[in-house]
């Protein structure tokens, strides 16, 4: 089953690709220009590499960009639901009144142009872009690796852990003590675990997948504000459901504080209150600015080289050392700091849950 | 700014996989490895006190055992001691009746040599009486063959005879 799955996952894989150069082959004009003619431009590189996109940039070869074509989905009033592939509006191209913008408030995004070519309206854009096709992966690649896991554990329960087992065990394990235990406490850890492991193994993932340059790595998932947005709102939405009565009193009324901070203005409930949105908010932004960060960075070393070699061929080269043992060294801190982020996330998620879930004490 | 703005159809399907595969992952994997995982080390947990209790257990058989060896030795070395006793006691007892045996047999044999010396004894002296009897009859005889002797005897005896 699982290498029926496999099997058929690689074939398409490999079909899009081939069917993706054959295409690409002869009618490519180079959009972005990055590397020829004009000159390269450090910013654009990182945000291209950063940004998501409507395809999935695999490599170039003399001139050719070769990428996988990602299904666009949009829904626009007049037109109603539309579905085409991404190859259809590559380089600056028009599709049934649908193109990139490139400059403007949607810059990047698809938007609906009349025939002569002007802004008519944002559609509703639920593309499968390159972050959803990395999101679809990853999650994938963990239903693939627990599961096939699982299966050894049910098959020898009592066994020492071995293979793949033996690699994932003491992260579950962390995970179920070191972050849930710790954090939640003894009696409620066990309703969370789940929920934890999830996030920490898709962050953990995502951010090691993110690390890896060419497909199918690459996609900034974790670096992602919209990505980190829906892990955070799920920690917000379960710990508001499962927050119980003392979790509750704790905001509106909390002991131990004069009555005068609570009436007539209720001053502590409030900023209470607006501590709960901050928490999930703190996590939104501290995941995103950490990898976004750090790709920033190297990614920025990486320009160094093209930014001296624009000025002279000699000099690129001779940066071209430094620059890269700076990518190494930053991509090795990168690999610190999947982890150290995936952690931090798990056990920041763990305490809000254990807040809402301690009793009175 | 673009970096910081969050797209809506990326947020629909981020929440929508990551439920999904959420949902997979939970059904599928936290919960059975979490169930082998706690059932696993509870396991360990109970061998670990049985392994520990076993030993208590194998502490108190030896111990048992030591001591059932020093009291079957003890009571091994009474038995020999007694069975010694009891030995000499015996011989003791063998020799005393021996003694006394053996006294009882010399006393008859002294009683009976003692016997027997007198009837031996008395034996020779009726023989001895016969005898002198017959001597003396047969020196009578001679002596008296003649009528004067026998006169001078009768004399003398009458001489003899007081008569009052």
């Amino acid at each position: 089953m699982r290498k029926i799955l496999l099997n058929i996952f690689m074939i398409l894989f490999l079909l899009s690709i081939q069917q993706n150069s054959f295409a690409y082959n002869d009618t490519i004009k180079l959009k972005d220009s990055v590397f020829h003619e004009e000159k390269f431009n450090p910013g654009e590189f990182i945000f291209d590499h950063i940004k998501d996109s409507y395809e999935w940039h695999l490599f170039s070869y003399k001139g050719h960009h070769y990428a996988i074509p990602l299904p666009v989905i949009l829904y626009s009033k007049q037109k109603g639901l539309i579905c085409f592939s991404s190859k259809k509006i590559g380089h600056a191209q028009t599709y049934k009144g649908f193109r990139i913008a490139s400059k403007g408030r949607y810059d990047g995004k698809i938007i609906e142009v009349n025939k002569q070519g002007q802004f008519i309206a944002r559609p509703l854009d639920i593309s499968l872009t390159k972050d959803v096709a990395a999101i679809i992966f990853s999650g994938l690649l963990m239903i693939f690796l627990f599961v096939s896991v699982a299966r050894t554990y049910l098959r020898n329960p009592n066994e020492a852990p071995k293979g793949l087992q033996s690699l994932l065990e003491p992260l579950i394990l962390f995970v179920r003590d070191d972050i849930a235990k710790n954090s939640i406490g003894q009696k409620n850890y066990e309703k969370y675990t789940p929920f934890l492991l999830t996030i920490f193994f898709f962050i953990l993932i995502n951010n090691l997948l993110g690390l890896i340059p060419i497909f199918p790595g690459g996609a900034n998932v974790t670096g992602n504000i919209t990505v980190t947005m829906s892990l955070a709102l799920l920690t917000f939405i379960i710990t508001t459901i499962t927050g119980n009565k003392s979790y509750w009193k704790h905001i509106f009324n909390p002991p131990g504080v004069p009555w005068w901070l609570k009436l007539p203005i209720p001053l502590i409930p409030f900023i209470e209150l607006v501590g709960v949105v901050i928490k999930p908010f703190v996590l939104m932004i501290r995941l995103f600015a950490n990898i976004s960060a750090g790709h920033i960075i190297v990614l920025g070393f990486f320009s160094l080289i093209f930014i001296f070699g624009d000025m002279k061929p000699s000099i690129g080269i001779a940066v071209s050392p430094i620059s890269i043992l700076f990518t190494i060294f930053m991509s090795l801190l990168e690999l610190l700091v999947a982890f150290i982020q995936a952690y931090v996330f798990t056990i920041l998620s763990a305490i809000y849950f254990g807040m809402a879930s301690s009793e009175e004490h | 700014m673009e970096l910081i703005k969050p797209d809506l159809g990326l947020l629909i399907w981020m929440l929508i996989s990551f439920s999904v595969v959420s949902y997979i992952l939970v059904r599928f994997a936290w919960k059975p490895i979490l169930k082998v995982l706690k059932n696993r080390e509870k396991s360990i947990t109970q061998s670990l006190s049985a392994a520990k209790k076993a030993k208590e257990e194998m502490a108190m058989i030896e111990f048992g055992n030591e001591k059932i060896t020093a009291l079957a030795k003890q009571e091994s070395e009474t038995m020999l001691r007694e069975a010694k006793e009891m030995k000499n006691k015996i011989i003791e007892e063998a020799k005393q009746e021996a003694r006394q045996e053996a006294a009882k047999i010399i006393d008859n044999a002294i009683r009976n040599v003692e016997r027997e010396k007198n009837k031996a004894i008395n034996e020779i002296k009726n023989q001895i009486a016969a005898l002198s009897i017959d001597i003396a009859e047969n020196i009578l005889k001679q002596k008296l063959q003649d009528k004067s002797k026998q006169q001078e005897l009768v004399n003398n005896l009458v001489k003899n005879i007081d008569l009052n």
